[in-house]
């Protein structure tokens, strides 16, 4: 019987069994940001413990860093405090510190697949729950808290249980004006935002074989927004061609060497899944939320279902969102007015997302009334697309170019909703309140969608704003 | 020497609601702060307070349930970000326990970390003590981590936890710092093995 990646990742790093019964297990590479550090480092002190691998470590700062002016000190002590203490305690253990302006800061978890830092066959932990994005390069990638990241500094190891696998096919070819944010929404709109309790997803299938290794960063990012704590796409030729003669990846001998481990974590053709679901490319639709969690989506062309049409256990929370979201049960969800359109995040804020909405922004204007923003992934993304040109065309359409950071997803920095406003957002999560308003609404859609909202001044489907497919 | 959880005995605040995140639990703006200190004050802030800071009706700004120490959830509960702020929270506003339908998994560890044990009951049982403590606020529930069953009212219902959960938090092992420590070389081995990031010259 075959194995499959997380079963054979799993048994290269299984340290030994714990006396719970859980096991105890290395982490290849650990990543740190400046919200869920402080109290680990912290926690470092009162122990009397240092950081055991400091190579093995690699800091930089996301979330609370201002996009629009990054003088410091900021404007907000807090934040420039948090920035303080992961630069003194990266300085103090000898860790790898991404700092603002190095040119390679950015948010986690675009930064770790653009300096080749995340690899094939590797376990990769980070205080932050979108870990799953390093999946993408077939790593066992997830989120972890801060006493964990507690124990990953002072043993780099944690006390972890294994999970379930569920094979995920999609299979065809997707329809012009169709990303890999459609697929993952399509996914937890079908599987709900439980269905990966206990599992890790994998993904496959001719559609993901065919993606891009940005598209797969954002179809695994998002795998915990289905429940799914761990997301990975098989190691391929596509994953070795992007880690090629990155800052990190490994070098001259060393690089045959490496992929030919890396091929070997590869699922084998008859590994045993506990699950599997299969979709079809052609029925997904460009697809957009409604509600106040990510499951609650509909295409684009949809209407926001009826309460009759939902399960008596979807139906409290499908009420909840309406009232928060101001909209009715049957009413489509196009045509929606929307006052801000946001571009990044670690879910879709790479150069290949700019670049892509850049091709058909180009001769559009942001409608009069929307705040429309792109937020880079990161410094080197940023310096990309300014020397593509892609920058401008952002700029001359309307879009504010800002600077690198988690920005509007969480709004830790000082970009955020007011009031009532309604975001078209290229993010992961729609929950209430997300965007730094109590009352702020998310939708969640792919960039291109969001550029199509932000001309339209409303809810649109991209495919027709830009003349897409016919 | 850490705390071992056998039974946790107390008034309960019903807060229903499936797929509660830790975003609800506890806003980001929030967790600009260095350590866990004072963060019980921002549970569930933006439910339970409008923007001028005045609190608006929610289980938590009941005065019937006031003092209670076990939290009662439906399904799908600390789903979304990784934060340990929600927990530290939760356990910082006066809770010692968890009762739901189900768990997000990050959360769920993160809280059996700092000895904030969940566990789960059937939906009937679940029901049947949400009722009964809506109905009667000062009903003691009695969560026994050592028969695995929930005491309320006369009734007693079988409590579901992942059995490495349940030995680490009855012997007193949840927080597994001192065990990762203990297995010394052997970690040195795995870090020869396993070449990447490689140690910078």
């Amino acid at each position: 019987m075959g194995k499959t990646l997380y079963e054979k990742v799993w048994e290269a790093h299984e340290v030994r069994k714990l006396k719970s019964g859980q096991s105890q297990l290395f982490i290849d590479l650990h990543l740190l940001h400046e919200v869920t550090s402080p109290q680990a480092f912290g926690m470092l002190r009162d122990l009397g413990l240092k950081v055991r691998y400091p190579h093995r470590t690699f800091a930089t700062v996301d979330h609370i860093v201002p996009t629009h002016d990054r003088t410091e000190p900021f404007q907000d002590p807090l934040a420039q405090s948090m920035l303080e203490a992961l630069r003194q305690n990266t300085k103090e253990h000898g860790i790898t510190f991404f700092d603002l302006g190095s040119g390679n800061q950015g948010i986690v978890h675009v930064i770790g697949p653009q300096l080749g830092l995340t690899q094939p066959g590797m376990t990769i932990a980070c205080g932050d729950s979108h870990t799953s994005t390093h999946g993408a390069f077939g790593a066992v990638a997830f989120g972890i808290g801060t006493s964990q990241v507690r124990d990953v500094l002072a043993t780099q190891t944690l006390a972890a249980q294994k999970l379930k696998v569920r094979r995920i096919n999609i299979e065809g070819k997707l329809a012009p004006g169709v990303y890999a944010k459609d697929v993952i929404l399509h996914i937890i709109r079908h599987l709900g935002v439980k269905g990966g309790l206990g599992y890790a997803y994998e993904y496959g299938g001719s559609t993901v074989e065919a993606m891009d290794m940005e598209s797969r960063m954002t179809l695994c990012n998002m795998s915990i927004e289905g429940g799914a704590r761990i997301g990975y796409v098989n190691p391929d030729e596509t994953t070795f061609a992007y880690l090629e003669g990155r800052p990190y990846s490994p070098k001259g001998a060393e690089w045959e060497e490496a992929k030919k481990r890396w091929r070997a974590f590869a699922s084998d053709p008859d590994a045993r899944y506990d699950d599997v679901v299969t979709f079809r490319a052609e029925e997904i639709p460009p697809t957009v939320t409604w509600g106040i969690n990510p499951g609650q989506a509909i295409p684009v062309d949809g209407r926001i279902p009826l309460l009759e049409e939902l399960s008596p256990e979807e139906r409290p929370v499908a009420e909840e969102a309406l009232a928060y979201m101001g909209l009715k049960p049957g009413q489509p969800i196009k045509g929606v007015p929307v006052q801000v359109a946001f571009i990044g995040s670690c879910t879709n804020a790479r150069l290949s997302d700019l670049r892509e909405v850049a091709r058909f922004l180009k001769g559009h204007k942001v409608k009069k009334g929307v705040r429309a923003l792109v937020v880079p992934g990161s410094e080197w993304v940023a310096k990309k697309a300014e020397e593509e040109g892609i920058a401008e065309i952002f700029r001359e359409a309307g879009f504010e170019w800002r600077n690198p950071g988690c920005s509007m997803c969480l709004a830790m920095n000082p970009d955020r909703l007011q009031g009532d406003e309604l975001a078209a957002s290229s993010s992961n999560r729609n929950y209430k309140g997300r965007m730094g308003s109590p009352r702020g609404r998310t939708v969640l859609m792919s960039p291109l969608m969001v550029a199509a909202a932000a001309v339209a001044g409303e809810i649109a489907d991209a495919r027709e704003v830009f003349g897409i497919g016919r | 020497m850490l705390e071992k959880f056998t039974t946790i005995r107390g008034r309960a605040v019903p807060l229903r609601g499936e797929d509660i995140d830790t975003d609800r639990i506890i806003p980001a703006r929030f967790m600009k702060v260095l350590t866990f200190e004072g963060l019980g004050k921002y549970l569930f802030y933006d439910e339970r307070f409008d923007e001028t800071g005045n609190p608006k009706p929610h289980p938590l700004n009941d005065p019937r349930y006031q003092g209670a120490s076990i939290l009662l959830v439906e399904a799908g509960f600390g789903s979304g970000s990784s934060r340990e702020h929600a927990p530290q929270a939760i356990k910082r506003a006066g809770f010692r326990a968890i009762i739901g339908e189900s768990f997000a998994e990050i959360f769920f560890g993160n809280a059996t970390a700092i000895g904030l044990p969940c566990v789960t009951l059937a939906p009937e049982d679940l029901g049947v003590l949400f009722k009964a403590v809506e109905e009667k606020p000062d009903l003691e529930v009695e969560v026994d981590l050592v028969s695995k069953e929930v005491r309320f009212g006369g009734r007693t219902a079988p409590l579901f936890i992942p059995e490495e959960t349940r030995e680490a938090l009855v012997e007193g092992l949840w927080d597994p710092i001192g065990e990762l420590l203990q297995a010394g070389e052997l970690l040195d081995e795995f870090d020869r093995h396993l070449p990447y990031p490689r140690r910078s010259e």
